[in-house]
């Protein structure tokens, strides 16, 4: 296997707050890693280290070492937008911009200077039909996007983020917001996908954890407490601490 | 919706139908092979039992694992449960099967009684009958058919009383020699066990398809209706 993803020794600093206490976690490629932990305990902070959203906090410190693809992510020489393509994300809130389906779609390859319409089309039906909405959506391509319900419009935002062909997902609850339903669908495009993506999710609910996951990260106050095989954690972890969450005795 | 899931809970039920296929087929070789003293078949029995054993630790693993990392609820909860508790029942079955093996391999050619091996051989066929149909109850989620499978274990119970008393007669007027008279007493014993997990497995139908826990064993709550 190969790390797509290594970061060694992460602390984040909100002002003179450390957020996270030196956090080591890989990411292999084509995998689903999922990051759990009751709120507070840095595993958003973390997953925004990777795409460097905490960038745009203010005061914010990040130290220790974060590497794509050997790359360091903190380098000056990164250029954040690329950096953005590479690792995409999908947060909590659907957010379509307020255009058509189609716009929404192609907005990144039109900001990559794609023009050929044969292409953008193909791009547009190929990744609706990942995200497991191209049905729901071929008639009304010219529609607004938020003319659509909640579950519907988080899978427009999949198809999004997979037209630039990002090599990681980040994921930040995608399904909070969302219907038992609509979940479920964004499960199964998640499991249809997973083979082409590297994917990180944030998530609340530990079923859907241990149903999609191949591994699973348990952080708790900033400290990576346990990572292993999803199967293993939930069914014979380590730590104490990692059963009495994922059974609910606090968090 | 959840496909990955009724995918595993399919294939956990495919080979739990296809451990009580292979389960029928042991009880049928291993009381032919004793009435017709054939050590070779009653060997195999015994080696085959390792795939039997093999099959329920690999159901077990299953749903558990179904259990921990799907939280299944319901309908689909109470499958996964009776698959868990109606493979140590087959598995329990598959074991009376290699004992009554190993009475085939341990007992030397003995002076027979045809009439009460033809008496073993019917039982062992009942019991086989009554196996598949609680395994077609399981396949059709018919708890009718289940309730009717597991009636039929009186039959096997007096069946047992029968032979018994038979035995008793047999060694007493030296029909039969004491040795190859107890192996007799110990395979209708087996049998009559064998007809009790099916009445097990034929409660756990019900239980999958109704929730509830019953006791369908006649000889257990009635055991006036036999006649001794």
């Amino acid at each position: 296997m190969s790390s797509v993803i290594t970061t060694e020794d992460v602390h984040l600093y909100y002002g003179e707050t450390e957020a996270l206490h030196g956090i080591n976690l890989n990411f292999e490629k084509n995998e689903i890693t999922a990051l759990i932990g009751p709120s507070g305990c840095g595993k958003s902070t973390y997953l925004r280290c990777l795409n460097r959203m905490n960038d745009l906090i203010p005061n914010t410190t990040v130290t220790g070492s974060l590497k794509l693809n050997g790359q360091d992510i903190y380098s000056p020489n990164t250029d954040v937008v690329n950096l953005r393509k590479r690792v995409g994300m999908l947060f909590q809130q659907p957010n379509p911009f307020p255009l058509s389906v189609y716009e929404n779609v192609v907005y990144g390859l039109r900001l990559e200077g794609v023009k050929d319409k044969q292409r953008l089309d193909e791009r547009v039906e190929t990744t609706l039909k990942q995200a497991a909405i191209w049905d729901e959506v071929k008639d009304s391509l010219h529609k607004s996007a938020l003319a659509f319900s909640g579950g519907q419009q988080q899978r427009i935002c999949v198809a999004r983020v997979l037209a630039v062909e990002p090599d990681i997902i980040l994921m930040d609850e995608p399904t909070s917001a969302l219907d038992p339903i609509s979940s479920a669908k964004i499960e199964d495009t998640l499991a249809a996908i997973r083979s082409d993506y590297t994917i990180i999710i944030v998530t609340h609910n530990m079923q859907q954890a241990s149903r999609i996951s191949d591994k699973t990260a348990f952080l708790l106050n900033g400290n990576l407490i346990e990572f292993d095989n999803t199967e293993k954690m939930f069914m014979r972890p380590d730590r104490q601490e990692t059963s009495d969450y994922l059974n609910g005795k606090f968090g | 919706m959840r496909e990955l899931f009724s995918d595993e809970l399919k294939k956990l039920h495919g080979r739990f139908m296809e451990m009580g296929i292979n389960i029928s087929e042991q009880i049928y070789q291993a009381t032919s092979a004793f009435t017709q003293y054939d050590k070779k078949l009653a060997q195999q029995v015994i080696d085959d039992d390792q795939r039997t054993n093999s099959e329920e630790i690999f159901l077990e693993k299953e749903a558990l694992k179904l259990i921990a990392l799907q939280q299944p609820v319901a309908s689909d909860f109470r499958e996964i449960i009776s698959i868990l508790k109606a493979s140590s029942d087959l598995e329990r079955i598959g074991d009376h099967a290699v004992n009554i093996a190993r009475e085939t391999l341990n007992t030397s050619d003995q002076k027979n009684d045809v009439k009460i091996e033809k008496q073993i051989g019917k039982m062992a066929g009942d019991i086989r009958k009554m196996l598949e149909q609680v395994m077609d109850a399981y396949v059709n989620r018919d708890e009718r058919q289940a309730r009717k499978g597991a009636e039929k274990d009186l039959k096997i119970d007096q069946q047992y009383i029968d032979i018994r008393k038979a035995v008793t007669n047999a060694i007493e007027s030296q029909e039969t020699t004491a040795e190859r008279g107890s192996s007799y007493l110990m395979i209708d014993r087996l049998l009559e066990r064998i007809g009790d997990h099916i009445v097990n497995l034929c409660e756990w139908v019900v239980y999958n398809q109704s929730g509830k826990i019953v006791e369908l064993n006649a000889g257990k709550i009635s055991p006036e209706l036999l006649q001794n």
